[in-house]
């Protein structure tokens, strides 16, 4: 059989093709990106005509990934964890209504925040909306899993989350494809009123969900995706979940761990699997990489059962991502360093890259703020947020995507004058528009700098919503043309950009000044491409 | 067998193609491999390490364990310092000795290196000077990779092929200046360990 060397998130692209998905839909997030990107370069999927381009927001992706459901078909729909967050409305929802087509949530947590606001864990998002969630432990059970979970998602009516984690979303390992699956035919809905969350059928929806809680447990329990080991020593029992399972047995070099394990890697948790481990056993330890989601769940509140180890009780770290050396810890093994590292090394953040605009921006913006003062600039998420770090030092917010004008709405409607907002393309077009609105509805006397390098930078350089449009967005919103400034970041412009922002400090409203030149990283990235 | 391996260095300076390389080799002899690698937000100049493993029998990790890796190559000298406590008491280190300067806090890194000379294996090489002289200087990351080809329990006609799948689309040229690279940073290092 030919392996391929597939990054997680390229498993689950591949497999998401070979099962016959019509369409995915998603936002640029790290570590979920290159799912989608992996499935907009496969010639089957261009072959095919799979829908593969980027969405606005995670939000419209799941929507429109509901939608292709709709129609019968097998859809994906990709993000990061925070991305859940924007799109929660219509997952949840989701589970309500149920499914036609095969629906896959993918979601990609970031423990330990390699690249993330927070590192929050998306298996309670899948328990908050009560549907099965699946987490692989490699790169095969990635494949496999994601290629199995558009059947189940239809043999069970509902959504199926896929969480993965980082590590798993990028490390590579060999992979074995199985079969192309035909796409489904356009079929609607048996019911036409599945999708319709009136109360009166909400209120019948949700029972319908609550009425499959026991057999989505049962079929936890019949998975072959989870599994119970036997094991001699019943000093200890142990949980694992996804990819934690790897760094069980990494500490028994011939594979062979002494104690009996559940390895969960299909939610709801595998319950009769978990009680027979707790019934066999004196302890319980619970690896799980991200919150301590089962922990929590197994540990008595009133401490009058066996004792369960893990995240909380401090046998593990509380937060970050797990490895091997953590697990041993645990375990009781000694695993001391032999080489520290040197104390003299020094950390590298990232950085802006040499020539990158965003620069000139900050340096005409610090400028004008030496009259004002410091604090008043607030921003969002993309690689400007860099210019909270030295030697800029510009911007002192970073929330969510979006929140920089909405944020700096709040502080001018508390009078604080004068205000920014600093956001790029991607992230106005993500969830700017919507603020800039509200700004507009009440004439805020507020600055927006919209630094435009026309992609999505920092998750690699994809194609931006904007694509030019954001003149024609702001004035459609409302705000007035001649407050609508553009510039150019260069160095040779520096005057001239104080001098447009100062002009627009003066005016008391809504200025919109916008900040154009492409990203030199997405410049070179198409000259190699063309060559 | 097995090798497990850190390979360091700062955002943009493509360890990858080392990583890719050897994976190619891993794949062409049907051994297990898994390699971890630094996505997203890092790869703007910050820190980038990927933990490459490989096995005549199944791996579990993604990553390596502290103590147990054979080899730490680097193509940056301070990066190469970042991960010892990954290496094992038996293992090497590979760095090519052009310091990437994005920082104002840089360290002198001389005595560093002098004083774990005597407990560990460690090879310094011009491998920027050695691409020069070969012709390719963009084919630095083969030169480290020929340097470091002989604490990697893969043979070297294996590592060729590597090399030939990965820069095969680029044309002969390049896959001979490639190999001309891998087979100078071997050299240099097979002089340095007599
Ligand atoms: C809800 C949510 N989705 C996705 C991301 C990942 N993400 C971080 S920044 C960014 C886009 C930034 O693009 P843009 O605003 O154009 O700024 P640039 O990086 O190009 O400077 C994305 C997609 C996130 N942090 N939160
Ligand atoms: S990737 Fe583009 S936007 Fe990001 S720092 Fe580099 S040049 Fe600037």
């Amino acid at each position: 059989m030919q392996r391929n060397l597939f990054l997680g998130v390229e498993a689950i692209g591949q497999a998401a093709i070979d099962a016959g998905i019509s369409g995915v839909y998603a936002y640029p997030g790290t570590p979920s990106t290159e799912i989608t990107e992996y499935i907009q370069n496969s010639k089957t999927a261009k072959a095919k005509n799979i829908h593969r381009a980027w969405s606005a927001n995670e939000k419209t992706a799941m929507e429109s990934a509901l939608g292709m459901s709709y129609a019968g078909k097998r859809t994906m729909t990709c993000m990061k964890h925070v991305g859940l967050n924007v799109a929660a409305d219509v997952f949840m929802n989701a589970a309500i209504t149920g499914i036609n087509g095969g629906m896959v949530v993918t979601v990609a947590d970031d423990p330990s925040q390699h690249s993330s606001q927070n590192e929050q864990d998306s298996r309670f998002y899948g328990k908050f909306a009560m549907i099965p969630v699946m987490e692989p432990s490699n790169q095969q059970e990635a494949y496999n899993m994601t290629y199995e979970a558009f059947e189940f998602s239809e043999k069970t009516g509902l959504p199926v989350m896929l969480r993965i984690t980082t590590r798993l979303a990028h490390s590579r390992s060999g992979v074995i494809q199985k079969q192309m699956i035909d796409e489904n035919q356009l079929k609607l809905p048996e019911n036409l009123m599945q999708f319709m969350l009136l109360p009166a059928f909400g209120r019948q929806y949700y029972q319908n969900l609550l009425d499959k809680q026991d057999w989505l447990l049962t079929l936890s329990e019949e998975s072959k995706f989870n599994k119970y080991f036997e094991g001699k020593d019943k000093s200890l029992g142990i949980v694992c979940c996804g990819i934690a399972f790897n760094y069980l047995m990494e500490n028994y070099s011939d594979g062979n761990c002494p104690y009996p394990i559940v390895k969960i890697n299909q939610y709801p948790a595998p319950e009769k699997w978990i009680k027979k481990l707790e019934n066999e056993c004196d302890e319980l330890l619970v690896i799980e990489e991200g919150y301590p989601l089962i922990e929590e769940l197994l540990t008595d509140y009133f401490g009058k059962g066996k004792k369960v180890c893990g995240r909380l009780s401090g046998a593990l770290p509380r937060k970050g991502e797990l490895n091997p050396d953590h697990v041993a810890k645990a375990l009781g093994k000694d695993n001391s360093v032999t080489i520290e590292i040197p104390g003299l090394i020094a950390n590298r953040p990232p950085s802006l890259c040499a020539g990158c605009g965003h620069q000139e921006t900050y340096f005409a913006l610090n400028k004008v703020l030496e009259e004002f003062g410091d604090g008043r600039v607030f921003s969002d998420i993309g690689c400007y947020t860099l210019g909270a770090l030295p030697p800029y030092n510009t911007i002192n917010t970073c929330v969510d995507m979006g929140a920089s004008i909405t944020m700096a709405k709040g502080a001018a409607d508390a009078g604080l004058a004068p205000v920014f907002a600093v956001i790029g393309d991607s992230t106005f077009t993500h969830s700017g528009i919507t603020g800039l609105l509200d700004c507009v509805n009440e004439n805020t006397n507020i600055n927006i700098l919209i630094v435009d390098n026309e992609t999505v930078a920092m998750t690699g350089g994809q194609d931006s919503s904007a694509k030019g449009k954001i003149e024609n967005i702001c004035e459609g919103v409302g705000v007035q043309p001649e407050h609508i400034r553009l510039y150019v970041p260069l160095k040779k412009n520096h005057d001239q950009i104080i001098q447009i922002i100062n002009d627009e400090i003066q005016f008391e409203g809504v200025s919109v000044i916008i900040g154009r030149r492409e990203c030199v990283q997405r410049l070179s990235k198409i000259k190699k491409m063309n060559k | 067998m097995k090798t497990d391996i850190i390979l360091a260095g700062v955002g943009g300076q493509g360890i990858l193609s080392i990583a890719a390389t050897l994976g190619a080799a891993a794949l062409n002899e049907n051994l297990h491999l898994k390699q971890a690698e630094t996505h997203g937000m890092s790869q703007r100049g910050g820190a980038v390490v990927s933990h490459l493993r490989i096995a005549d029998f199944p791996i579990w990790s993604d990553l390596i364990p502290f103590g147990s890796a054979d080899l730490i190559l680097s193509v940056e000298p301070m990066e190469s310092l970042r991960y010892l406590p990954y290496l094992s008491s038996s293992g090497s280190l590979v760095t090519n000795t052009t310091e990437f300067k994005n920082i104002t806090n840089y360290p002198k890194l001389e005595k560093t290196f002098q004083l774990l000379s005597s407990k560990l294996k460690i090879i310094k090489i011009d491998a920027d000077k050695i691409a020069h002289e070969v012709g390719n200087p963009r084919a630095s990351n083969m030169v480290m990779l020929g340097a470091a080809s002989s604490f990697i329990d893969i043979d070297d006609e294996i590592i060729l092929k590597g090399i030939e799948t990965i820069f095969k689309s680029k044309g002969d040229k390049i896959v001979k200046l490639n190999i001309a690279a891998f087979e100078a940073g071997r050299e240099f290092s097979s002089i340095q360990k007599k």
